[in-house]
């Protein structure tokens, strides 16, 4: 512990040294204030930026800096732009892109976020940026029996890791509980119940550094679904299929040892109480036929809650979940077409449907959506306000000939904050709802001819 | 209906020309013409009738075996059709040679099971046939729905084919009857509920079917129905072990024919066609292989063979001979000769080695007690007891009556046909009576005959009641007392009974017939229709309570044990953990070596310490036990106990019974034996159960299967830790500790 609380100022300093001279410094920070919320496992930071162009010329873009471990973990960056006075402000959201700095010190990760309007010389705007990062909170001790509670670290710096020079800074770091077993000290900091107050820090140059560790007791339920694919089966007889593939894990401090039931029965407030058996999922309102199995069956242990605004399923894994102790299973559920799919003027139809994973407070490591369309729609298009890979695929149901056309989108880690609407156009000739029923009639009809032509007709060959 | 006066109208316009009255009665004609056409002869209504009736059997058969779907979900259930399942998985996605080519390190750790040679494919590939044809009609169903919904389609097919079979040595009515029956009866519906995905679902339609055929080939002597006899007789090899009884009941059969002088150039043709091709045709099935030629259970039928020969070729020399005398002698010198000849090639080739003796299960199907003393491994099944009467009742009912009086119908009118059903049905009974699994074989047999008796018996009532109008007609047409007297005697010769009698009989029958269905549809439904993996039971406020242990344990080893962890249980979980746990196993339902069934059996029954010796050397990773005492499920291992004692004293004479008795008593409290209560399946069923109140104003610690508090609550663990328990204590698992550091 203090070898690294000695190693990790003068690492800093030697970015200090390095960098000084080259970041242009036509921008500087007045005033930075970072929330850091802990109390689930996916961190949340809220960062107020008030930025001044001291430069001469106008500026269009902010840069924002992030050390390379954080960028890894990165999953969502949204930032807007306040204007007006405290009670009449109003936000407007920017676009944020990645940026490349080359000066930028160790894999230092930028984004860039750009302005509405020019900043001119001499003005001030005030950028409100929230950035969760997932996966940063690192169990230890790494293995813990039944009757522990978990402790964790989280790591990041007490400065703002910024290009530009901050005039004047203060960090909160809100955790779950009090329970604080032990914080870096960068002075002036404070500790009161389960906040910890970084700063103010004043006048720090581009780059700084200053790593803080605090390790804690964070007992809520490290949910992460590994891997999850979501399958969208749209058939425009009135109704819409979703299939939804679970891998889920407990990616908090692995179980060691006994798993005792009668401890776990008998004393729940206090014995495996960083492991989690509940789960919720939000689901659309007005959904029908939902299921919730495995690989080996149904699983019983599962209740819906139905109302006009929203459903809510509330169900179990067959086993409470420990440390890195997994489950997979599959929840799927029919949804009215009317509520999702709609058409566009020029005869377009479009499917509007939220993109995330409906479970509560859980990351998805890698998610994988699928839009099936039905069989014989046309170039199918997609619009996600977020990056995605995708591509088409080809799909055969219930009697499809020509196969259906799958539209898949991939993003890895996704948060609940992901769960925004994503619409799929296609170009669909309701002719084609026909076919199937045509193709099952003329069977039968060609069935029954055959039949009466075979009774009618006589092939012995003797007479 | 509007149009058609006017049709009518311009149809017949000369009878529109005339008064209004007169195009009334035309029209009154004309509809009385198109309702005339409509009408059916009574052959077409018959058929008609006949076709709808059969349809509403093949569905009935089909519904009645889906209550377990509607109760709990569309399931495979118990023990071997996990083993089935997984097979069929395994056939689906790899396909047929990789299938057949199958050695499976999964079971048997660490000695391993050949798959493709020692199980009988006709189930698997039957079920991956209809999956293969469903895929490409682009039926996107699931493999496990096909393999769920097999035994209720198959048993729907029985019913067709009983039909014809009843049709075939009855008439048309017996089949129906014998259709009805056999759709709902319980004997049958017990292994073929949907779900139970086991060779017999397949296998008793190939039995009735191969029967059917061979019937219909001797009656017609005709090749075809011979050849189609063999290749029934292929399926049925190819789906179940049972087939050793078609192999032994046609010769048998064919003696028969033989001694009462009914040979005939027909059972020639249908015998020799049907066991030559079934022969070589079974050859092809792996786990069968070369028995046909070479194990005793199957020399009967090649025994039989010879002797048709030798018939055959008496008859030809009477034939040629044309001299009682000659041919007296002759016949004399032939028969000694032949019997000396196969007595000497029995003798020979089972001294030599090269014929096989008879099987432990064979000669336990002969004598009842021979399992008991010696093969304790087949004694402790429960499907292999004897059957009690009860059980007979349970799943015949009225048939158990009715199957005496079919046979008076059918010794009545004795032919060919009768006689096979006769011999099917007496032979199929007994091994009904010696163990309970055999319930099913005589099931179609047992359906079939009383079939004859009610459809009989309801034709000579019905007889009764249609043939007094005709008599009083006849009467009044010819009058005088002549025809009075012989009308009289007529009905004093074949009418025992008057109309009054014979609609009592009939509501009788009618009566009988439905409690049957009732019945029926009772056992179905309370009975047979459990999958046995997942547990139901009455809650205190007389809600359904449900306990998935079982697949709440095995998907707990799937998701969170090393993938080549070996798991160690009694014999009877092993098929279920290998498909649903996908976990290797020590043993599994597939008893094929008792030796390793009884090292296990010796493992939990020893002290920890020497078990965890002989754990360490099978690589066990993992131990499962399932243990009742906080539900009250008296299945469990501690009520299995006695027989791993006894299979593994079998074979390892340290184990002792009598060591784990008290006076005889097997008990689990205070005044269980010392050795019970600290041995390795004690400990592990009770471990901390000691800490548990299992029910209120009991102490704690009561084990509720067994009524009694328990007699060890102070269970350490040194070699073992506490892996995993499920929701309702029904499984336990446990780690087996790595050795310790010796220094």
């Amino acid at each position: 512990m203090k070898l690294i609380r000695l190693a990790l100022p003068i690492w800093s300093l030697v970015l200090l040294c390095v960098l000084h001279a080259s970041s242009s410094q036509e921008i500087q920070i007045v005033n930075a204030e970072r929330r850091i919320d802990l109390s689930s496992h996916i961190v949340k930071v809220f960062l107020t930026l008030k930025i001044e162009n001291t430069g001469t010329s106008p500026v269009s873009d902010v840069l924002l800096a992030f050390p390379p471990t954080q960028a890894n973990h990165l999953a969502l960056l949204k930032a807007q732009a306040a204007t007006g006075k405290r009670k009449k402000k109003t936000f407007t959201f920017l676009d944020v892109y990645p940026a490349e700095l080359p000066e930028g010190p160790n894999g230092t990760k930028y984004f860039s976020i750009s302005l509405h309007s020019k900043l001119g010389a001499g003005e001030v705007v005030t950028l409100e940026v929230l950035y969760m990062l997932t996966h940063s909170l690192d169990p230890f001790p790494e293995e813990i029996s039944q009757s522990e509670s978990q402790l964790v670290y989280y790591r990041d710096s007490a400065i703002l890791l910024s290009p530009y020079q901050v005039k004047q800074q203060i960090t909160f770091i809100k955790t779950p509980s009090s329970k604080i077993e032990s914080f870096s000290m960068v002075e002036p900091t404070n500790r009161a119940g389960a906040e910890l107050k970084y700063g103010p820090y004043e006048n720090r140059s581009p780059h700084s550094y200053s790593p803080v560790i605090i390790h804690f007791e964070n007992n809520n339920p490290f949910a992460v679904v590994e891997e999850l694919v979501r399958e969208i089966e749209i058939s425009h007889w009135g109704s819409i299929q979703i299939t939804e593939q679970y891998k889920l894990a407990h990616a908090g401090a692995r179980h060691k040892g006994v798993f005792s039931r009668v401890e776990y029965q008998s004393r729940p407030g206090h014995s495996g109480i960083s492991s989690f058996r509940h789960l919720l999922a939000r689901l659309p309102p007005r959904v029908h036929s939902v299921y919730y199995r495995d690989e080996i069956g149904n699983i019983s242990s599962s209740h819906l809650r139905l109302d006009s605004k929203k459903s809510e399923l509330e169900f179990e894994p067959r086993y409470p979940l420990f440390g890195g102790w997994k489950a997979t299973f599959v929840i799927g559920y029919g949804l009215p077409l009317e509520d999702f799919l709609f058409e566009l003027p020029d005869g377009k139809r479009y499917l509007n449907f939220s993109f995330g994973c409906p479970l509560v407070e859980t990351v998805v490591n890698k998610l994988t959506v699928k839009v099936v369309l039905p069989e014989g729609s046309l170039d199918p298009s997609v619009d996600v306000p977020f990056p995605v890979e995708q591509y088409l695929e080809k799909k055969y149901s219930y009697l499809d000939v020509v196969g259906r056309t799958v539209v898949v989108l991939e993003k890895n880690n996704v948060v609940p904050e992901h769960n925004s609407p994503f619409q799929v156009y296609y170009h669909f000739n309701p002719i084609f709802m026909l076919a199937e029923p045509i193709m099952l009639t003329t069977t039968f009809f060609l069935l029954f001819i055959t039949c009466v032509a075979y009774l009618h007709i006589d092939l012995s060959i003797s007479k | 209906m509007g149009e058609k006066p006017n049709q009518a109208n311009s149809v017949s316009p000369s009878a529109t020309s005339a008064a209004p009255a007169g195009s009334k009665s035309s029209d009154l004609l004309s509809r009385h013409f198109s309702i005339r056409s409509l009408k059916l002869k009574t052959k077409e209504q018959e058929l008609l009738l006949r076709v709808t009736v059969l349809c509403l059997v093949y569905v009935l058969a089909f519904i009645t075996r889906l209550f377990s779907v509607l109760r709990y979900e569309s399931m495979i259930h118990e023990f071997d059709p996990y083993f089935n399942y997984r097979t069929t998985l395994f056939l689906t996605e790899k396909g047929f040679y990789e299938f057949w080519n199958w050695f499976d390190s999964e079971s048997w750790y660490p000695l391993g099971r050949i798959i493709g040679g020692t199980l009988y494919p006709g189930l698997m590939v039957t079920a991956a046939l209809i999956y293969w044809t469903l895929k490409v009609l682009r039926f996107a169903v699931h493999i496990r729905e096909v393999c769920v919904l097999t035994a209720p389609f198959f048993a729907s097919n029985t019913t067709l084919v009983a039909y014809f079979f009843g049709k075939e040595i009855w008439d048309s009515g017996a089949g129906l009857v014998a259709a009805a029956l056999i759709a709902i009866c319980p004997g049958y519906i017990s292994r073929s509920v949907a779900g139970s995905y086991d060779n017999e679902g397949v296998a008793i339609f190939a039995l009735i079917f191969t029967f059917y055929l061979f019937v219909k080939a001797v009656n017609t002597g005709s090749l075809a129905w011979s050849l189609a006899s063999a290749f029934g007789y292929f399926y049925m090899v190819s789906a179940w072990g049972g087939y050793v009884f078609i192999i032994n009941l046609i010769p048998l059969y064919v003696l028969v024919l033989l001694i009462t002088g009914r040979y005939s150039m027909r059972l020639y043709v249908a015998y020799n066609s049907m066991y030559i091709l079934g022969m070589l045709l079974a050859m092809q099935i792996r786990f069968v292989g070369f028995q046909h030629v070479q194990s005793g259970e199957h020399m009967a039928a090649m025994g039989v063979f010879f002797l048709l020969q030798v018939f055959y070729f008496l008859d030809w020399v009477k034939h040629q001979l044309n001299d009682t005398k000659l041919f007296q002698a002759f016949l004399r010198i032939t028969v000694t000769s032949a019997v000396v000849v196969g007595a000497l090639a029995l003798g020979v080739g089972t001294a030599s080695g090269y014929i096989s003796p008879w099987t432990g299960r064979f000669y336990s199907l002969l004598d009842p007690t021979y399992a008991k003393d010696h093969i304790p491994i087949i004694a402790s099944v429960s499907e292999h007891q004897p059957t009690a009467w009860s059980s007979f009742m349970f799943d015949f009912q009225i048939l158990l009556f009715l199957f005496p009086a079919g046979l008076y119908f059918c010794f009545k009118r004795l032919s060919d046909a009768t006689i096979f059903i006769v011999m099917y049905g007496l032979t199929s009974m007994y091994f009904a009576g010696v163990m309970v699994r055999l319930i099913l074989v005589a099931t179609p047999a047992v359906c079939l005959i009383s079939a004859i008796a009610v459809s009989a018996t309801i034709k000579n009532l019905t007889q009764v009641l249609r043939a007094k109008p005709k008599i009083v007609h006849s009467c009044s047409s010819k009058g005088g007392s002549s025809a009075k007297t012989s009308s009289k005697g007529l009905l004093d010769q074949s009418q025992p009974i008057g109309k009054n009698g014979a609609i009592a009989l009939l509501f009788g029958a009618f009566y009988l017939l439905s409690k049957y269905a009732t019945h029926c549809t009772w056992v179905t439904s309370e009975a047979y229709s459990s999958p046995s993996i997942v547990l139901a039971a009455r809650g205190a406020h007389g809600n359904r309570v449900i306990f998935d242990d079982y697949r709440e344990a095995y998907f707990w080893l799937r998701q969170n044990t090393p993938p080549d962890a070996k798991v160690m249980s009694w014999w009877d979980y092993g098929y279920q953990i290998t498909a649903m746990g996908n976990r290797t196993v020590i043993v599994d339902n597939n008893t094929w070596n008792n030796t390793h069934i009884a090292t296990v059996g010796r493992a939990m029954s020893s002290y920890e310490d020497e078990a965890y010796e002989i754990m360490r050397s099978l690589d066990v990773s993992y131990v499962l036990v399932v243990f009742g005492g906080v539900t009250g499920y008296s299945s469990d291992d501690i009520n299995k106990f006695l027989w791993m004692v006894r299979i593994g004293g079998g074979v390892f004479p340290v184990i002792k019974e009598p060591d784990y008795l008290v006076n005889g008593n097997y008990r689990v409290d205070k005044g269980a034996a010392p050795k019970m209560l600290n041995c390795l399946m004690y400990k592990l069923s009770y471990y901390r159960f000691g800490e548990l109140t299992t029910e209120y104003g009991k102490p704690p610690g009561y084990d509720r299967a067994r009524g009694v508090e328990i007699g060890n609550k102070d269970i350490k663990l040194e070699f073992l830790e506490e892996a995993f328990t499920t929701s309702n204590w029904i499984v336990r698992i446990y780690k087996v500790k790595p050795p310790k550091n010796r220094w």
